[in-house]
């Protein structure tokens, strides 16, 4: 037994059981059901088990799976834009000017408190921002910017990728500040010795090296995106759809066979895509 | 003091704007949820009153909120406990280099990045086939945790790759079992992240939605019963909602922190007396 138990394979899979057993009941299972189901059949009221390819037929075959997965790719794309930007300036604000550790924590966690609220209570905060007779639009009315209240402020793809940056922001700021925290300094000394300017130290020193950090940022937030259905209904007044939309309107209607086949089809997408995102980073190092 | 470059002022108005963005709207609404009897949804306030409070507490039209408040927090706390031992766990094992590790490793990334209505719909697909009740507290449960472990792991990783082996090298040449090592060593210096793994367990598991959409059954968690709300209600009882559990969160952060802080100060106390001594 004690011989046994020094086997390190051994020992490593008894701690990891209980993970490789929430994984694989919770996760595996799911998947190969999905995928078993996205095959089935079904009627107005009932699925039955099959084996044909209608779903996929159907969902390749119609016009409207192409614009909700191009609309789902143009809304992962504007927010990572927006996402990435923001949450690089102020990781670098963050790791590069603010001087004393106790302030960069301080000033971290402030940033880390409103993501301990519920996103959904987020995102009904933007009303009276955005609504009809909301902050936004009284303000630009007294300043004499516009006449009539502006109408794709709330439901609109605009409060969509709003919602979204302010979801997901910090998503990308706690990677790259992560990574920015281990650059040595010293490398970035050395580049203004060299006669390096600022920006030229930001794009030949920075950023190259910030790289994994952004990689981990940009799988967080483009996945988010990608899967979320909750704020793209909410935000969009149900205007907009995206694939997760079309993946819960489905499940609403019971229409179980359907939603799995727009599942695998999402699945594919997000793991592919993934898989080359990790192409350049290796995470288990990174952490 | 050496002087700010105008870089500085520059970036600090930048992130000063980046707060406002991301604590605006929050605080709106806990301002929103003190209108009077008359008020709406937006401004202007219409008197102030603890009205939309009162109307949370008198349970009503609105639905079950209290018992989904209860649900969610068990559940929470359900999660939590599970999440910390099983990653403390997981990243013990990790540190072995076992066979198949990197499979069950990049079955963790899956696990993080796959999009949450999948797990919903999955869990659920295979609890009614079998013929089996979704209950937040099964079905619910484990949905929740494929989101929660990943996280839990990731930050034991961030926590082993910066451990010192020293320390567990000096407790085995004292003749330390490998039980004793991990429970008198390991477990005490990591036990600071072992409370963020606990915070993040938590409070992941209280707002998580989506994993429990399709898997939570016919009693709500609190994130569904506030969804349910955004559908049908147009008072700002449901401000009052929020602004409520933003204050429960803040609570729950708060208390976190003040284990954090009790368990510095203990081992301060108790600290090591190495090289205090005479020489």
């Amino acid at each position: 037994m004690a011989t046994l138990l020094k086997n390190r394979h051994l020992t490593g899979w008894l701690l990891a059981s209980p993970l490789a057993l929430v994984l694989a009941v919770f996760l595996v299972l799911p998947i190969v059901m999905i995928v078993i189901v996205s095959f089935w059949g079904a009627t107005e009221f009932s699925i039955y088990p099959a084996f044909q390819f209608d779903n996929y037929e159907f969902l390749f075959g119609s016009p409207v799976t192409y614009k909700v997965f191009f609309n789902t790719i143009k809304y992962a794309v504007i927010t990572w834009v927006f996402t990435l930007t923001i949450g690089f300036t102020v990781a670098y604000f963050l790791a590069f000017h603010v001087r004393s550790l106790t302030w960069q924590i301080a000033l971290f966690l402030l940033c880390t408190i409103p993501f301990w609220t519920s996103n959904i209570i987020r995102m009904i905060s933007w009303i009276p921002f955005l609504g009809r007779n909301g902050i936004a639009n009284s303000t630009l009315i007294s300043w004499g910017v516009i006449d009539e209240p502006l109408e794709w402020l709330l439901f609109s793809d605009f409060s969509v990728i709003l919602a979204f940056v302010h979801l997901y922001t910090l998503f990308m700021v706690v990677p790259i500040f992560n990574t920015m925290m281990r650059i040595d300094k010293s490398l970035i000394e050395a580049a203004y010795d060299s006669g390096a300017t600022g920006f030229q130290t930001l794009t030949n020193v920075i950023i190259p090296l910030c790289k994994p950090g952004i990689m981990i940022g940009t799988i967080f937030v483009v996945t988010l995106v990608m899967g979320d259905f909750i704020t793209v209904r909410f935000m969009s007044g149900s205007q907009s759809a995206n694939v997760g939309r079309l993946i819960s309107n489905d499940i609403a209607l019971l229409q179980y066979p359907s939603a799995a086949a727009t599942a695998v089809v999402l699945l594919a997408t997000v793991l592919l895509l993934i898989g080359i995102l990790l192409r350049f980073v290796d995470i288990r190092k990174e952490l | 003091m050496e002087k700010r470059s105008r870089a500085f002022y520059v970036l600090a108005v930048f992130f000063a704007l980046f707060l406002l963005f991301l604590y605006g709207p929050t605080i709106t609404i806990a301002i929103l949820s003190f209108q009077g009897p008359q008020g709406g949804l937006t401004f202007p306030m219409n008197g102030v009153s603890l009205h939309w409070f009162r109307d949370l507490f008198q349970e009503q039209a609105v639905g079950d909120i209290w018992g989904s408040f209860r649900r969610s927090f068990a559940l929470g706390l359900m999660v939590m406990v599970t999440t910390v031992v099983v990653s403390v766990m997981g990243g013990l094992a990790f540190r072995k280099r076992f066979a198949g590790s990197t499979v069950l490793f990049y079955l963790v990334v899956t696990s993080l990045v796959i999009p949450s209505i999948l797990v919903s719909l999955g869990v659920g697909l295979i609890f009614s086939q079998s013929g089996l009740d979704v209950h937040w507290a099964t079905s619910g449960y484990g949905s929740q945790l494929t989101w929660t472990l990943p996280f839990g792991l990731l930050i034991m990783f961030a926590v082993f790759n910066r451990f010192d082996k020293s320390y567990e090298e000096a407790a085995r040449d004292q003749g330390a079992t490998a039980w004793q090592t991990i429970a008198h060593v390991v477990l005490p210096i990591i036990a600071p992240s072992l409370i963020g793994v606990a915070l993040f367990g938590f409070t992941l598991s209280y707002d998580e939605f989506a994993r429990t959409l399709l898997t939570a059954g016919s009693y709500n968690t609190l994130p569904l019963e506030i969804y349910g709300m955004t559908t049908n209600v147009t008072t700002p009882v449901i401000f009052a909602l929020g602004t409520l559990t933003t204050l429960f969160s803040f609570l729950v952060i708060g208390v976190f922190l003040m284990a954090v802080w009790l368990m510095n100060r203990r081992r301060a106390r108790q600290g090591s007396d190495a090289g205090k001594g005479m020489v």
